[in-house]
């Protein structure tokens, strides 16, 4: 991949308080690559719709993500926090509106393949791993590589490819296990490795659905740090309800509420609207 | 009561002996066509209704592994394997017709009273066209159905009835005598092939031969698949699509190599089966046929190579000496042994035994 | 037709020996067939009620001839002389008529019902007569029209005329002839005036012209029966279809469970109506018309037992692994299928309709509405309803479909998840039971009943999409009519495969099928 130039400006993030600049968020240090980021914002989401039979999950949502940025979502059960993974990921396609992945790339358009390969990483809210596969094999089928059917057929795992994923497999701490299936790992182990997996895909935009369900308090400490030494080099968007791990990872803070965004900024700014506390926080 | 005692026997063993078994049975296999050829009062010589009854198992046992690709890695249970079968079986079907009519038209078409041959019989006269039909066949027909299902991932239980659904469709088509497979009858009557009499020892012992080296050659390269990346690829398919579709996988590329890989084994091995057997008829593609292959595979131990093979080999042995000592209760039989595998055998044969090669 | 003069001019010459003073019985015993012939034709056209003994004994081969050649009828087992009071001489012979000869006597039997005094006897004499009516009868038909006075029989004998009179050498009387087809939707006039059209059969530029105008007539009248018979064939089958499917609707579309068995559901539910039959047989022959009636019940609840007793002993187990519920399944239905092969034999079985059943309504000329059909399609549709009652009316609909939406949310709540699998089970599979009943009354009931079904049921749900009786119901009946439609264009097999090959396509617009709920996916 052919690095681009990137900013080097090292703003905070400006904020406001509606939320909806543009090129208001800051800008960290690695732009994507490949990826046209010239307005700073990894992800534009604009007057986004979906409705299910009548149901409006999403309602004219807008929604931009800085590069680097490490962005939570938090709201009400069915406030949509998951369409909206869905509809970044190309699971459900919007009824109306635009999203794009850097300046270029209409996310509306793509296939789920195609938004993967273009670098956008998911985990899903239930851990998800290949269970009859061990945790080695794991990572090695996400592994950053071509991933066409006929490099599958011929792949040979070079050098430097098996020092990556060695490296990650200490990161998460899953060395010891690298070859149980994964299916016999704990709950908590396969939330890392799936971790660990989206590390080793090397997406420049990571979506995390309740990263830390099910984790003891001290994984969650460790999950917190590896996030934050993300960030910057990745952007990240973390749906969590955990305002505790929310408060200590995250730059901006989106509410959710009915399919759009009732408020943005820093957690004590979110925590201090009216509205916020009315439908979310409770009084 | 000996098995289960052969069971333990052969778990305490271990792959050593499992090995060695692997290779007597291939000592056995290569060693029968040999002994067909030896004069028939010789104590040695084997006849040509076992020689012929084990060289159907071998075919069969190609389409197990066959089946067992795309069932036991990819999690595709195609209840339609059989049409494949047949495809194969009808384009080599088409060359002996053509071998056995000489100058003129095959037989039934003279019945029909057909004056010239229809269009898709162009060039059958040729073995080596008919070769390249048993592979395209299969493998066209594979292709687009299973672009269109892949597509529209129809998978699990859908995609099972589909196939299952055109199979039956294929059924009905070739019943038609308008169709010009021969109807009812199918293709019978086989006299020569490549000028070779087919009911000759020499040409038994080589079409046992063919079919010994199909499935040696087909579990060699569903080896080698099974181990590859793509081997794995196709597993993380099967337990967890949507995962890999985030990984920046695209299932349908993997499903629709490994369906018409598939499919194109089971043409070779039906290519093989029919000089063997002396016909083809449509009712290799009723459903029954293509879903009693599915118990070859759960009962051997899907997800092992191994497995479908000792599974085809099982059940058409005892469907063998069943039909012929209680032919009443065959059925019988078979419907438990589908109940029996599934509930209580969910790694097959081999899971009993305690050594199923890794997926 | 030049070819009437000499035939015309043979019966007048034969008329004379007919004044003779033997009886008509006699003279037709010791008559050659050719004379046979000629004497049944002679009494078509001339009727007489006296004459009808001797048909009815014709027609029902009582009638003997002795060594005297004289004509005796047997009554009660006894022969009784047919005129006179002669004792037969020798032992008298039974006298066989040739296929010809039966179809003389049949027209014969028609004129002389003509004379009837029910007015539905006469009207079917002349629908016969529309058939087989030979010129000879000319003058007796216009007789006959003359003084009927039942309107349904005029318009029928004018047409039987009408037939005759395109014979007729006068061009008038043959355009007459040809304007009056022209109003009738008969099937047989169509046949009749596209003969007259042929090359060379008529001359007469007139008459060709209204040959043609009242063919385009006839043409028009009847493809509208065509249509509403296809349209009703179609619904027919469709009401098959349901049936077959709503079971498994039920089982697959609400439990997820995959009951390859299914179609030997629908075998057994037939096969008690077999027995059924045969109860009543033996021991209630005076209510056999109401066999069905009783059947139902029995299929259900026999259906139903063996589908809890699958559930529990085999399915029960296998929840979650669609794939292998449907190889053991599949084992279910071997089993079953060769259990009834050794209790009933391989051979199909004898259902009969009861003759509530049989017969039908006659809509159009060429349109005939089976009863069986149409109360099928009723009995389906009653079966949807009670279904839909059941499932939404009652505590064990609610229970059921709490199951179907979240089983352990539901188990929570207190419900009682394995008795609901159960009966819902037992339910899907006793309305596959009521559906062999159904069956039973308009196919053959042998054990391979059921094969023939489950790929068709199959299509039906994953068409209708999983979990909805009214997609299920519309699917049954756009199937069912897409079917019979296609059939006279392209024949009953690529019609089946263009609807497979157009599922296929269908599926890849709308995955979730034609009544899907749309939601968030879940993984």
């Amino acid at each position: 991949m052919i690095a681009t130039p990137s900013p080097t400006c090292m703003l905070e993030p400006a904020f406001h308080p509606a939320g909806v600049g543009r090129d208001a968020i800051g800008l960290g240090q690695s732009a994507g690559r490949g990826l046209d980021v010239r307005h700073g914002t990894i992800l534009t989401l604009e007057d986004i719709s979906v409705s299910f039979d009548g149901f409006k999950a999403l309602n004219a949502l807008n929604l931009y993500i800085g590069v680097g940025e490490l962005r939570c979502i938090i709201g009400p059960n069915g406030a949509g926090k998951t369409t909206l993974m869905d509809v970044i990921t190309g699971k459900t396609r919007p009824d109306r509106g635009q999203a794009w992945f850097g300046e270029t790339l209409d996310l509306t358009r793509m296939s789920e393949v195609e938004i993967a390969q273009a670098g956008i990483g998911r985990k899903f809210q239930k851990p998800t791993v290949f269970e009859a596969l061990s945790v080695f094999e794991n990572l090695e089928l996400a592994l950053k590589t071509d991933k066409s059917v006929w490099a599958s057929l011929r792949a040979r795992l070079s050098g430097a490819q098996k020092d990556r994923i060695e490296e990650v497999l200490t990161t998460i701490r899953l060395e010891g296990s690298r070859h149980r299936p994964a299916g016999l790992l704990s709950h908590g182990q396969k939330q890392f490795l799936e971790i660990g997996m989206l590390l080793v895909q090397d997406p420049q935009l990571l979506l995390l659905d309740e990263p830390v369900a099910g984790m003891t308090d001290a994984e969650t400490e460790f999950t917190a740090e590896l996030f934050k030494s993300l960030a910057r080099q990745h952007s990240l968007m973390v749906v969590e309800h955990d305002m505790g791990f929310v408060g200590t990872i995250a730059d901006h803070v989106t509410v959710l509420h009915q399919g759009s965004v009732l408020a943005e900024g820093s957690l004590e700014q979110v925590q201090a609207n009216e509205r916020v506390i009315e439908v979310y926080l409770g009084r | 009561m000996t098995r289960p005692i052969s069971i333990t026997l052969l778990a305490k063993a271990g792959p050593h002996l499992g090995r060695g078994l692997g290779a007597l049975a291939l000592a056995v296999l290569l060693a029968l066509p040999l002994l067909h050829l030896l004069p028939a009062e010789h104590a040695l010589h084997v006849s040509a209704y076992t020689l012929t009854l084990v060289g159907k198992i071998l075919c069969y046992a190609v389409v197990a592994l066959a089946l067992d690709l795309v069932w036991g890695y990819a999690g595709l249970l195609s209840l339609g394997h059989g049409l494949f079968f047949a495809l194969g079986g009808y384009a080599m079907g088409m060359y002996l017709m053509r071998q056995a009519a000489g100058d003129g038209l095959p037989a039934f078409m003279s019945f029909l009273a057909w004056s010239e041959l229809p269009w898709y019989w162009y060039g059958t006269s040729s073995f080596l066209w008919c070769l390249a039909l048993v592979v395209l066949a299969p493998g066209l027909l594979a292709l687009a159905f299973g672009f269109f299902a892949f597509r529209s991932r129809i998978k699990g239980v859908y995609f099972s009835i589909m196939t299952q659904a055109l199979t039956f469709a294929a059924m009905l088509l070739f019943f038609r005598n308008e169709t010009g497979f021969g109807g009812n009858n199918g293709f019978t009557d086989f006299r020569t092939l490549l000028g070779f009499e087919i009911t000759a020892p020499g040409t038994r012992a080589a079409l046992f031969l063919c079919s010994l080296a199909l499935l040696v050659g087909s579990l060699l390269l569903g080896w080698r698949l099974a181990h590859s990346k793509f081997g794995r690829v196709l597993t993380a398919l099967r337990d967890a699509e949507n995962r890999l579709m985030f990984c920046g996988y695209d299932p349908r590329g993997y499903k629709l190599f490994v369906w018409v890989l598939s499919a194109v084994l089971c043409g070779l091995a039906g290519a093989l089966y029919v000089p063997q057997v002396g016909i083809i008829n449509p009712s290799e593609m009723a459903p029954t046929q293509s879903i009693e292959a599915a118990i070859w595979v759960a009962l051997g131990g899907r997800g092992t190579l191994l497995g479908a093979l000792l599974g085809a080999g099982l059940v058409n042995g005892a469907k063998s000496w069943f039909t012929v000592a209680f032919p009443e209760y065959w059925l019988f039989f078979l419907g438990a042994l589908f109940i029996v595998a599934t509930l209580f055998l969910p790694k097959g044969v081999i899971g009993l035994l305690g050594k199923g090669d890794k997926s | 037709m030049p070819a009437i003069y000499p035939f015309l001019l043979s019966l007048a010459l034969f008329l004379l020996p007919l004044t003779s003073e033997a009886g008509e019985a006699a003279d037709f015993a010791a008559a050659s067939p050719a004379r046979q012939a000629q004497l049944l034709e002679h009494w078509a056209a001339t009727p007489d009620p006296t004459r009808q003994p001797l048909l009815d004994a014709l027609q029902h081969g009582r009638l003997a001839v002795d060594g005297a050649r004289r004509a005796f009828i047997e009554r009660d087992g006894r022969l009784v002389a047919a005129e006179g009071d002669a004792p037969p001489e020798g032992t008298p012979k039974k006298l066989r008529l040739n296929n010809r000869l039966r179809g003389l006597l049949a027209t014969a039997q028609a004129s002389h019902r003509l004379l009837a005094e029910e007015p539905e006897v006469r009207l079917a004499a002349a629908r016969a007569l529309q058939k087989s009516a030979r010129p000879a009868q000319l003058s007796l038909l216009n007789a006959s029209l003359a003084r009927e006075s039942d309107a349904a029989v005029r318009d029928a004998l004018a047409l039987a005329l009408a037939n005759l009179q395109l014979a007729d050498p006068d061009p008038k009387i043959r355009l007459g002839a040809v304007r009056l087809l022209g109003e009738t939707g008969e099937p047989l006039a169509r046949t009749r005036l596209e003969a007259l059209l042929a090359p060379d059969a008529e001359r007469d530029p007139t008459v060709r012209t209204a040959a043609e105008t009242s063919l385009a007539q006839i043409k028009r009248r009847l493809l509208f029966g065509e249509l509403l018979g296809q349209a009703f064939s179609g619904l027919s089958l469709g009401s098959i279809l349901l049936l077959a499917a709503l079971g498994l609707a039920i089982t697959f579309g609400l439990l997820g469970v995959i009951n390859m068995a299914h179609g030997e559901m629908l075998m057994l539910g037939a096969y008690a109506t077999y027995v059924v039959q045969l109860l009543f047989q033996r021991h209630f022959p005076e209510a056999l018309a109401l066999y069905p009636l009783a059947a139902l019940p029995v299929a259900f609840l026999a259906t139903a037992t063996v589908g809890m007793a699958l559930e529990r002993t085999v399915i029960r187990h296998l929840y979650g692994r669609p794939l292998e519920t449907l190889l053991a399944t599949w084992g279910i239905s071997l089993i079953l299928i060769q259990l009834v092969r050794v209790l009933f034999g391989a051979q199909n079985v004898e259902v009969a309709n009861p003759a509530w059943l049989s017969g039908g309504v006659q809509v159009l000329p060429n349109l005939v509405l089976p009863w069986n059909r149409l109360v099928i399609i009723a009995f389906a549709l009653f079966v949807v309803a009670l279904t839909w009652l059941l499932l939404n009316r009652t505590r064990l609909g609610l229970n059921v479909r709490a199951v179907t939406q979240n089983r352990n949310m539901a188990a929570c709540c207190g419900v009682p998840t394995g008795r609901v699998d159960m009966l819902a089970f037992g339910l899907g599979s006793g309305i596959a039971g009521l559906g062999g009943v159904a069956l039973s009354q308009i196919g053959n009931v042998g054990p391979d009943l059921g094969q023939s079904y489950i790929i068709d049921s199959f299509l039906v749900v994953v068409l209708g999409g999983v979990g909805q009786l009214a997609g299920s119901v519309l699917a049954a009946f756009g199937l069912g009519v897409a079917n019979k439609i296609l059939e006279p264009q392209i024949g009953a097999v690529l019609g089946k495969i263009l609807i497979l090959a157009l599922i296929i396509l269908f599926i890849q617009k709308r995955p979730q099928g034609l009544f899907a709920l749309k939601g968030r996916v879940l993984d």
